[in-house]
């Protein structure tokens, strides 16, 4: 970023020749059709656990693959894409390059649409593959892998052109690059083809894990340091604690897979050591948080004013929320009260929706128009989406997290089984509310999307 | 090094990976290696045949459908059920699978929780090492109980009726209904409907304890045993 204050104005690439806008808006509209189709697969999972399955005994219907449509058209679907989108725009700012080739952009774009859909095709027909968050059957993952590999060597290409010292978010973003790819090939492949038992289980447990810690955190936090100092006009409060927060994350994150299996037959030694070493990412955790409430300092007004500010601090809030959780839930004398339970649904859902979706959300109210421009055909309608949101998924959250206590006692009493469904009935319906809640601001936030395109084109053609 | 492209990519990106992969999943492999994965016919015991000929017994019609007669010499047709069963278990384990069973039911008993009390003894790592279990099958919620010790149970039939609507025996279940199992009445399963419940009574097949829950002493293996 200081390198390029020092070239003049003048040198400056046009941002028409760096960044394709089109493309972006692309990303986003898909990334919001897949956001509709998973929550419509959360809310029929929803109603069959309180009994009101609206479609039952119909095969294509079958809850339990709309389930897993549902958490893999959010993670691929919506997150990938929001990611994607958004990557377009700041890796060609930040490097003054535009990505490799504007062709292969499509042609990614084109790819990355067919591999979920097909995911979900495949899903539905009942082709899942069996390992959590990578139920994409096998046939698709290799096609899914090269596409992977596109996007690394797309986006790879601006940033290795580069001299020098990068800016925290390229750190983020080319490590990113690197993770998504591995991760993707060891979860997939390993586990299906190479080993069984526990050691698939140790692998599973990382591909869970590095899934949401070297793919979607660090994309995560690569767009928070490129936009926080951006809206604030300001950079960020300290450079030390962004290194510390990027090494810190690349060495700890990876380490804690097996966290997900805790009591079972992988040796005992291994999940003691991920569990400090979950413990020990919690603490460089805190040092991110520092960082970004130390730029916020003597503005934090803007928080509430500016809604983007908003939706990016309100992730970070949550972001705290759910790592205090981690390191928390991650000891072996809590993982045996909540572990199987709701309380994981409820951290889930917290971590996806309450600290990256709002994050992706808050870019396209930011993004949006910037690239129509013209401001949002309904202003009002963004503070709807957003306390929709935030409220909903606060909502959401508690109650799981709730329900989760109440499950894991009555299974510990040793209490008949139907009675640790009945106490979750109650829960279950309050997460049914709070997801209709959420389910209606994002369709409300579509439509003003889409009445604030038309409204782009009516300017257009007037001016 | 800490900001430059080359420490990023070299150091964080491939390095810190490769240990996480070393140290995590390397090292139980390793540790492991006494156990070599068995086949699905490996896994194919006395228990689970008694179970899958009952099947063949309870629902001639659909087992014949589904899998053909077996030859008449009793030899010959002690491995075509070895053979036979193989086979449906490999494809309850696709439905289970596919149908996301997995992610309402747990398969491994933990030694916290008294849940050695609920469904018997802790899981161990020998029963995991076999094709079955590749990727495997540990799932991470329990709506339902765990299945790992669900085998010799619950008889077929209260399998057959409870997937085809599970209210019938569970009220208030919140399980689906799985009737795309069964070609239209719980006493009609088809293929799919045979071979998953031949799945679910593999499960814990293979124990000293077996089955865990209700007292159907002497169990078949002994039995075998005893006769052969
Ligand atoms: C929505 C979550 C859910 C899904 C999906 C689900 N189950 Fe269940 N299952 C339950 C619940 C809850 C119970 C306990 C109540 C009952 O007996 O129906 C149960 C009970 C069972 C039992 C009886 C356990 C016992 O001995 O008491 C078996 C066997 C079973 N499920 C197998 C399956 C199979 C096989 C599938 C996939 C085809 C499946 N379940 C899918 C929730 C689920």
């Amino acid at each position: 970023m200081t390198s390029s204050l020092t070239v003049s104005d003048a040198e400056l690439p046009r941002h028409e020749d760096l960044v394709e806008e089109r493309l972006v808006l692309w990303y986003f509209v898909a990334a919001l059709t897949f956001m509709v189709i998973s929550m419509t697969a959360g809310v029929l999972m929803g109603l069959q656990l309180i009994r009101h399955n609206p479609l039952p005994a119909i095969e294509l219907f079958s809850p339990g693959r709309w389930r897993m449509v549902h958490t893999n058209a959010i993670a691929y679907g919506f997150i990938a894409n929001a990611f994607l989108g958004i990557m377009h725009w700041i890796i060609p700012r930040l490097t003054l390059r535009p990505v490799l080739s504007r062709p292969l952009s499509y042609v990614i774009f084109g790819a990355w649409q067919f591999v979920v859909l097909a995911t979900a095709v495949g899903i539905l027909l009942g082709e899942a593959q069996g390992v959590e968050w990578g139920e994409t059957p096998v046939w698709i993952d290799p096609l899914a892998l090269v596409g992977l590999l596109l996007v690394a060597i797309n986006f790879g290409a601006p940033i290795i052109q580069v001299r020098g010292p990068m800016y925290v978010t390229l750190w983020y973003y080319l490590a990113a690059l690197v993770w998504t790819f591995l991760t993707y090939a060891m979860g997939n492949f390993v586990p299906e083809y190479f080993v069984c038992g526990s050691s698939a289980g140790a692998v599973g447990g990382l591909f869970i894990h590095d899934l949401v810690g070297l793919f979607v955190t660090p994309l995560g936090w690569g767009m928070m340091y490129y936009f926080v100092p951006i809206l604030l006009k300001r950079p960020m409060w300290s450079h030390g604690l962004s290194l510390v927060g990027f090494w810190g994350l690349a060495f700890f994150y990876p380490l804690q897979g097996i966290h997900h299996f805790l009591y079972t037959p992988i040796p005992m030694f291994l999940q003691y050591g991920a569990v400090l070493s979950t413990i020990a990412l919690e603490l460089v955790v805190l040092t991110v948080i520092i960082n970004f409430v130390g730029t916020l300092r003597g503005t934090g007004g803007e928080v509430l004013r500016n809604l983007p500010l908003r939706y990016f601090y309100t992730g970070i809030a949550f972001y705290f929320l759910t790592c205090l959780q981690c390191a928390l839930q991650t000891t072996l004398t809590f993982q045996a009260l909540i572990h199987f339970t709701d309380w994981v649904v409820g951290h889930a859902h917290m971590v996806m929706f309450g600290v990256f979706s709002m994050w992706q959300l808050g870019a396209m109210t930011y993004l949006v128009p910037r690239i129509l421009k013209t401001d949002w055909y309904n202003p009002e309608w963004c503070e709807w989406h957003f306390w929709g949101s935030a409220g909903g998924l606060m909502l959401m959250s508690g109650d799981l997290i709730l329900c989760g206590l109440f499950q894991g006692w009555s299974w510990a009493a040793l209490q008949p089984w139907e009675s640790s469904v009945q106490v979750s009935i109650p829960f279950w319906s309050v997460r049914i509310v709070a997801g209709l809640v959420m389910f209606a601001v994002q369709l409300l936030f579509i439509y003003n999307f889409f009445k604030t395109w038309q409204k782009s084109r009516a300017v257009a053609a007037s001016v | 090094m800490f900001e430059k492209k080359s420490g990023i990519l070299l150091i964080a990106g491939v390095g810190f990976f490769a240990f996480a992969f070393l140290s995590n999943a390397v090292i139980p492999i390793l540790m492991y290696r006494h156990l070599p994965e068995k086949t699905v016919k490996q896994v194919v015991n006395g228990n689970v045949r008694y179970q899958f000929e009952d099947l063949a017994q309870r629902y001639p019609a659909a087992f014949e459908k589904a899998y053909g007669q077996p030859p008449a010499d009793p030899q010959q047709a002690g491995e075509w059920y070895d053979e036979k069963c193989a086979e449906a278990l490999e494809v309850g384990r696709k439905v289970y699978i596919g149908e996301g069973c997995w992610h309402c039911h747990s398969q491994f008993v933990r030694p916290v929780s008294n849940e050695d009390r609920r469904w018997g003894p802790v899981s161990q790592s020998w029963e995991y090492q076999n094709r079955l279990q590749r990727p495997v099958m540990f799932g991470t919620r329990r709506v339902g109980p765990d299945l790992s010790r669900e085998g010799g149970r619950r008889s077929n039939d209260w399998h057959a009726v409870h997937f085809f609507k599970p209210d019938m025996l569970s009220p208030k279940s919140p399980m689906p209904q799985y009737p795309w199992l069964f070609d239209g009445t719980p006493d009609q399963p088809n293929t799919r409907g045979l071979a998953l419940m031949t799945y679910v009574q593999w499960l814990g097949s293979w124990l000293e304890s077996y089955p865990y829950y209700e007292d159907y002493a002497p169990t078949p293996i002994k039995n075998i045993v005893a006769t052969e």
